[in-house]
């Protein structure tokens, strides 16, 4: 069992690999000792390849941020997409979730559609580089599930965000 | 929907085919000016009710306890305990209006039964009372109460106003509440609104993972009862015309959708769900249409759906997000928020999407525009300058005022008379939100009781 699974993200893996055109980034992880098969090793911390874990630690990050009542992308917030395209395309099987927020300081029916436009400002830059747009899917949470809990604007900056969540 | 029924009461011997014609027909000696008119002149001899504020004082009125014929034991207590309650409820009716300096039964001395349609006037003197309200309760036979309301005029000694109401025992509340809205409206010429219920979300738990239930309970907080459970998060909820759906917005299963609820089956269904984003859900006046927003790859437009579910059809096509739609009372127009200028507006069109324009031009942005059941006026909230404020100005964009001043107030949703506005006020840090009303001139700001924390509220309809 566990060696199907090895070799299918192994191949999975070459394919996307031979498909990109870039030199992969350093923080893209090698094959493991075992090629990628999961062992579970007691404690529960072995993180498979193409994974929810895995994705968290191979992008530069999972959220990219936005200025107050914007959806557009800075030069930072396209490099993280960058990363996260590379590993998408690298495991083209997985699916993703990109939530998008926005901080307490608009109302709350605008702000469920700005959230809107910061998650599909996030997927359409994945798609463009090439993850197959099927493959995203995004939700809306407005002002709703805020990650910091201070009203200034450090936390209002970290609130205005579009995460990408691996769902299976 | 339980009604409550009106009825020419029989008192002490005296009967009356029907309420209204129980009242004067002369002259009645309380003029009030209609609520736009500033205040002006008014003659010394007057007894007036100023919904101008700061005019002149609140209006004293004497409310004492209603007596019965027999007591008699109820569901909600013995029948003389039911007569101070009512006529507490009427006293925090009246007072919290911020029109009325009310002497209720607390500090009224009791009054007799054969006292009820017989005032002695020289008694309430020492009040300085302008305006009795008196009345009697008596429980049926069929578990009924019948509950007497009468308004005097101190000065002339005159009967301003003789109804009855019959109601469940279990309603007799809305009993109290009848009689202040007869005795309200008879005094300022405005509308009811006292029998009326606010649906809204209560809130709770910390702020990056707050558990929103729908809630529904009378305007003053009475008879409050949770109808979610709180497991999915649930927004903007609206009452139906004829108040036995809400329609609302529910992340049930990680898929925003709207769902409406009805209050007698107490189950949910969905009405619009799909791959996009649906959200700000409002009935149409005459209850068959759903207007709501949909957006699509980021791009969001107000579309409407039937009430009863079926394919939308779109209202608007601009590229920007235009949301936050409500009909005016006829359903001919709709007034909507658009960021389509760069930053959120209000903007009216025909009920079918035709001939947008824009009305507001103030600095900063404004959002959730609310059309008043009177059809005068759009409420809104408006951003700037790092505070959230409600707002109103007229349907053709002029006479802009704003109604009050905080760091996070949004959503105003319309009393049914048109005259009062409740909305949110979150707290800057927590952003726990609680309910607030405010008068249309923007005095007596008043927190709405609530047993957890609250916002989107939505005032509905009076009952019938």
């Amino acid at each position: 069992m566990a060696r199907t699974k090895s070799g299918f993200l192994l191949a999975a893996a070459l394919i996307a690999l031979a498909g990109c055109t870039k030199t992969p980034p350093p923080d893209v992880p090698g094959p493991g000792p075992d090629n990628g098969t999961v062992v579970d090793n007691g404690g529960g911390d072995t993180i498979r390849p193409g994974s929810a874990e895995d994705f968290k630690r191979s992008v530069m990050s999972d959220t990219v941020h936005f200025a107050y009542d914007q959806y557009d992308l800075d030069a930072q917030a396209r490099a993280i997409l960058d990363t996260q395209a590379q590993w998408l395309l690298r495991y083209p099987s997985v699916r993703v979730t990109i939530e998008g927020h926005c901080d307490e300081r608009g109302t709350r029916e605008y702000n469920l559609a700005l959230g809107d436009r910061r998650a599909n400002a996030a997927k359409n830059y994945l798609a463009a580089r090439g993850v197959a747009p099927g493959r995203i899917t995004t939700i809306s949470y407005g002002k709703e599930r805020p990650l910091a809990l201070s009203s200034d604007e450090a936390s209002w900056a970290q609130n205005r965000r579009a995460v990408t969540i691996v769902i299976s | 929907m339980r009604k409550i029924v009106a009825i020419g009461i029989a008192v002490l011997g005296a009967t009356f085919a029907h309420a209204a014609a129980a009242q004067p027909v002369q002259a009645p000696p309380i003029q009030v000016p209609p609520a736009q008119q500033a205040g002006g002149a008014q003659e010394d001899d007057e007894l007036v009710v100023d919904l101008e504020g700061g005019q002149s004082a609140p209006l004293p009125i004497v409310i004492p306890a209603m007596p019965t014929a027999s007591v008699t034991a109820t569901t909600a207590g013995s029948t003389d305990e039911l007569g101070r309650k009512l006529s507490s409820v009427i006293d925090d009716d009246l007072r919290n209006t911020g029109l009325f300096r009310t002497v209720g039964p607390n500090s009224a001395r009791p009054i007799a039964y054969s006292e009820v349609n017989a005032p002695n006037y020289g008694s309430w003197a020492t009040f300085g009372a302008q305006a009795l309200v008196q009345g009697y309760v008596r429980a049926n036979s069929n578990g009924t109460l019948t509950v007497g309301c009468y308004l005097y005029d101190m000065s002339t000694q005159a009967e301003l106003l003789r109804q009855g109401f019959v109601v469940g025992v279990g309603d007799w509340r809305r009993a109290a509440h009848k009689c202040a809205d007869a005795v309200y409206s008879r005094l300022t010429g405005e509308g009811p609104y006292f029998d009326s219920q606010v649906v809204y979300v209560a809130e709770r738990g910390p702020k990056n993972r707050r558990i929103k239930q729908l809630a529904i309970m009378d305007y003053d907080g009475a008879n409050h009862r949770f109808l979610t459970n709180g497991q999915s998060i649930v927004l903007t909820p609206r009452l139906s015309p004829d108040q036995g759906r809400i329609v609302f917005m529910s992340y049930e299963d990680d898929r925003p959708a709207i769902y409406i609820y009805d209050m007698k089956a107490r189950r949910q269904r969905l009405l619009v769900s799909n791959v996009n984003l649906n959200f700000a859900p409002r009935f149409s006046p005459d209850g068959r249409w759903v207007l709501f927003s949909m957006a699509i790859a980021g791009n969001t437009d107000l579309y409407r759906v039937s009430a009863s579910g079926g394919t939308p059809q779109r209202l608007t096509t601009s590229p920007g997000i235009d949301t936050g739609g409500s009909y005016s009372p006829d359903g001919r127009r709709i007034v909507f928020e658009s960021d389509r200028s760069g930053s959120q507006q209000l903007y009216v069109m025909d009920a079918d999407g035709s001939n947008q324009q824009r009305i507001s031009f103030g600095g900063g942005r404004y959002a959730t525009p609310v059309w008043s059941p009177r059809g005068d006026l759009v409420a809104f909230t408006r951003i700037g300058g790092g505070a959230f404020r409600i707002g109103i100005m007229s349907p053709g964009g002029g006479g802009e005022r704003l109604l009050t001043e905080s760091w996070g107030d949004e959503g105003p949703s319309w009393a049914p008379n048109g005259r009062v506005l409740m909305f949110f006020r979150a707290a800057p840090g927590s952003g726990r939100p609680d309910l607030w009303s405010v008068d249309l001139t923007g005095a007596n700001a008043r927190k709405i009781p609530t047993p957890l924390d609250g916002s989107d509220p939505a005032w509905g309809p009076i009952r019938p």
